[in-house]
């Protein structure tokens, strides 16, 4: 195999709790922690371990995204991606949108592998290494726990509800990570050095041709419900009474 | 009026409960309910319990000769019945979120993924952010709504209607490029973690594969199905179907008991629902106090035995 990319989306980084503006018109992400969403730090962790093992020879790291995105490319070329491309723009696509920007850059690099997480972290869409798939016309094995490079195929493991699926896939085709795929490595200093002289190359998303058009409206913001305020018991016995009065009967 | 297609989720014998809490949604989007698709071999059972489920117009039975349930094989099917129809639902089960992107992106839509409430026909509640903050989104007039529904927000419909079946067949082009192999699952006679009233959940806390025998025990003894936190099933304790949250599952039981869990907010948004939240934690700082409605403060392997013997 010859080239994979790797989708990258710059997210609040999870530790961080946000919160809604109290208008209702967005969430406060100005001056937050930002990194690379979990799930595409590991779908970038499989793609150096098959480039490891000679499954691959160039890995190619994509965001979307303003300018700033380039901080978490950089991180991505020290983790050993060979180079990058800022998609650059500050409107906020919609699944449908990033899928069909990567489109436009798998049409041109043409990958054997697409590897991206399964969800960003942010929205929690789950959408769109799927919605490529379908547009490039070629499979998807999603959740991947594990991933077996074969002669043309790839043999995915599939966290499903029911257990684990496990699909075989021609290649070239998407796959999306589960957390357990894989644990990234850390970063060591000097490979930030050296990725300093790994190119990012900057596209402006316009220049692409890509329909990002939003297909949806999102009308308001708001914090979820909170639970009411719990108590505290001091024994079992206590424990017990407290759920035989709410309604359990065991 | 809406013309609302819901695609059932099933294993080949059975529905899965998730199907008919999509058909509660798909009844608050219109009243007059929803056909249902079922993909699955000609003489499946699972038609004639679809039929069953309140607010279904019809079940459409698609015959299909090979197995599981790909993507990549059914999404074109689903394209192809499309035309006639305005909004189409799955779950947002692995089964639903698999799909419907493929869907979506197909017929150049947008989606609405983890629907949780519905505002009109065409707008819907659904959370970003591990659930801390609710959007409420709109689906421009014109343009079909794709979604996924969140099962822990709808109560699944009755059962004992009696819809009509029909089989028919639909003209596309099933890619051969995706291959089903196995499911490896671990069969287990315990309630559906998913569907039950009693969920008991085990984290770190735990500390072995070994100790979660406690657990199981404790949940065979109280009819329970038993759940985990992302440590638990990293560390091998317990496989992955049992791994509860953010990108585990979402579930709502009426009462929930987590064992040794601090309550991380990527865990929590999986049991955001559910009717009762129980804390059972040594450390009185733990996060999951602040979600519980009722916290014990002390060890796990302590309150699991004493628990037992109160039980008899
Ligand atoms: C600051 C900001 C605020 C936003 N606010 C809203 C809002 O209020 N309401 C709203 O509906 N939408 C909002 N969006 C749009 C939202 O980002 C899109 O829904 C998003 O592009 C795709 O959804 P997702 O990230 O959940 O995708 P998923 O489908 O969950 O992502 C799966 C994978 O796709 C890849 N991927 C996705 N996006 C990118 C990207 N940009 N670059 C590289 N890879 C990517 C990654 O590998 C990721 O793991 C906002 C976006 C931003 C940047
Ligand atoms: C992108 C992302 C997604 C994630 N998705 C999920 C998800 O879906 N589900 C999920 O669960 N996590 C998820 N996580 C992980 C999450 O952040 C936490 O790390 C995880 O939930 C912690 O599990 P835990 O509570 O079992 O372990 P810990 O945080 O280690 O807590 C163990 C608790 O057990 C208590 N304890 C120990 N011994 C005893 C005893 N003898 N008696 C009583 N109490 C005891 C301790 O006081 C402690 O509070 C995700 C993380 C990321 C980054």
């Amino acid at each position: 195999m010859h080239k994979i990319i790797v989708c990258l989306k710059r997210v609040v980084d999870y530790n961080v709790r946000i919160r809604v503006k109290p208008d209702g018109s967005g969430v406060i992400t100005e001056g937050l922690k930002m990194s690379i969403n979990p799930f595409d730090e590991i779908a970038l962790e499989e793609a150096l371990r098959i480039r490891e093992r000679g499954g691959a020879t160039e890995i190619i790291a994509v965001s979307i995204g303003p300018e700033d995105c380039q901080q978490q490319l950089r991180t991505a070329l020290a983790m050993g991606a060979d180079r990058a491309i800022l998609v650059q723009t500050t409107a906020e696509l919609e699944p449908l949108g990033a899928a069909r920007t990567v489109l436009k850059i798998v049409e041109r690099e043409q990958p054997e592998l697409v590897l991206m997480g399964k969800q960003a972290i942010d929205d929690d869409c789950s959408q769109t290494g799927q919605m490529l798939a379908a547009l490039w016309g070629r499979p998807q094995a999603t959740f991947a726990s594990k991933v077996e490079i074969r002669e043309q195929a790839a043999r995915v493991t599939r966290e499903v509800d029911a257990g684990l699926e496990v699909i075989e896939v021609d290649l070239p085709a998407v796959i999306t990570t589960d957390l357990r795929l894989n644990e990234p490595r850390y970063v060591k200093l000097p490979d930030i050095m050296k990725a300093k002289k790994k190119p990012i190359e900057t596209l402006a998303l316009e220049s692409l041709g890509a329909d990002t058009s939003p297909r949806l409206r999102t009308l308001k913001h708001e914090a979820p419900t909170p639970r009411g305020k719990g108590i505290l018991v001091k024994d079992v016995a206590a424990l017990m009474a407290a759920l035989r009065d709410r309604g359990l009967s065991a | 009026m809406s013309r609302i297609l819901v695609i059932a989720e099933h294993d080949g014998r059975h529905l899965q409960q998730s199907t008919a809490r999509c058909l509660n949604c798909a009844r608050q989007i219109d009243a007059a309910g929803a056909d249902v698709v079922v993909f699955a071999a000609a003489d499946s059972p699972v038609p004639a319990e679809a039929a069953q489920l309140a607010g279904v117009k019809r079940v459409l039975l698609v015959a299909q000769t090979t197995g599981g349930s790909l993507a990549a094989v059914l999404a074109p099917q689903i394209v192809a019945l499309a035309a006639g129809y305005d909004c189409i639902l799955a779950p947002s089960t692995t089964f639903g979120r698999d799909l419907m992107p493929r869907v979506a992106a197909l017929l150049g839509a947008g989606q609405v993924s983890d629907i949780m409430a519905v505002v009109g026909p065409r707008s819907f509640k659904r959370p970003i952010y591990a659930g801390n903050a609710i959007i409420t989104v709109e689906v421009p007039e014109g343009q079909a709504v794709i979604g996924t529904v969140r099962s822990a927000s709808f109560k699944p419909v009755e059962s004992g209607a009696g819809a009509p079946v029909e089989t028919i067949s639909v003209s596309a082009e099933i890619p051969a490029h995706t291959r089903f192999i196995e499911l490896q699952s671990g069969s287990s006679d315990r309630p559906d973690l998913q569907s039950a009233r009693l969920v008991l959940s085990g984290g770190r806390g735990l500390g072995s594969a070994e100790n979660f025998n406690k657990l199981f025990a404790l949940a065979d003894r109280m009819g329970a199905a038993v759940g985990a936190s992302r440590a638990a099933v990293d560390a091998g304790f317990v496989p992955n179907e049992m791994q509860v949250g953010q990108t585990g599952k979402i579930i709502a039981p009426d009462f929930y008991l987590a064992f040794g869990i601090s309550g991380a907010i990527q865990h929590i948004t999986g049991i955001k629902d559910a009717g009762t939240i129980v804390a059972i934690n040594k450390d009185a700082e733990a996060p999951i106090f602040e979600v519980a409605d009722i916290g014990l403060v002390g060890d796990l392997f302590a309150t699991i035995e004493e628990i037992r013997k109160q039980l008899g």
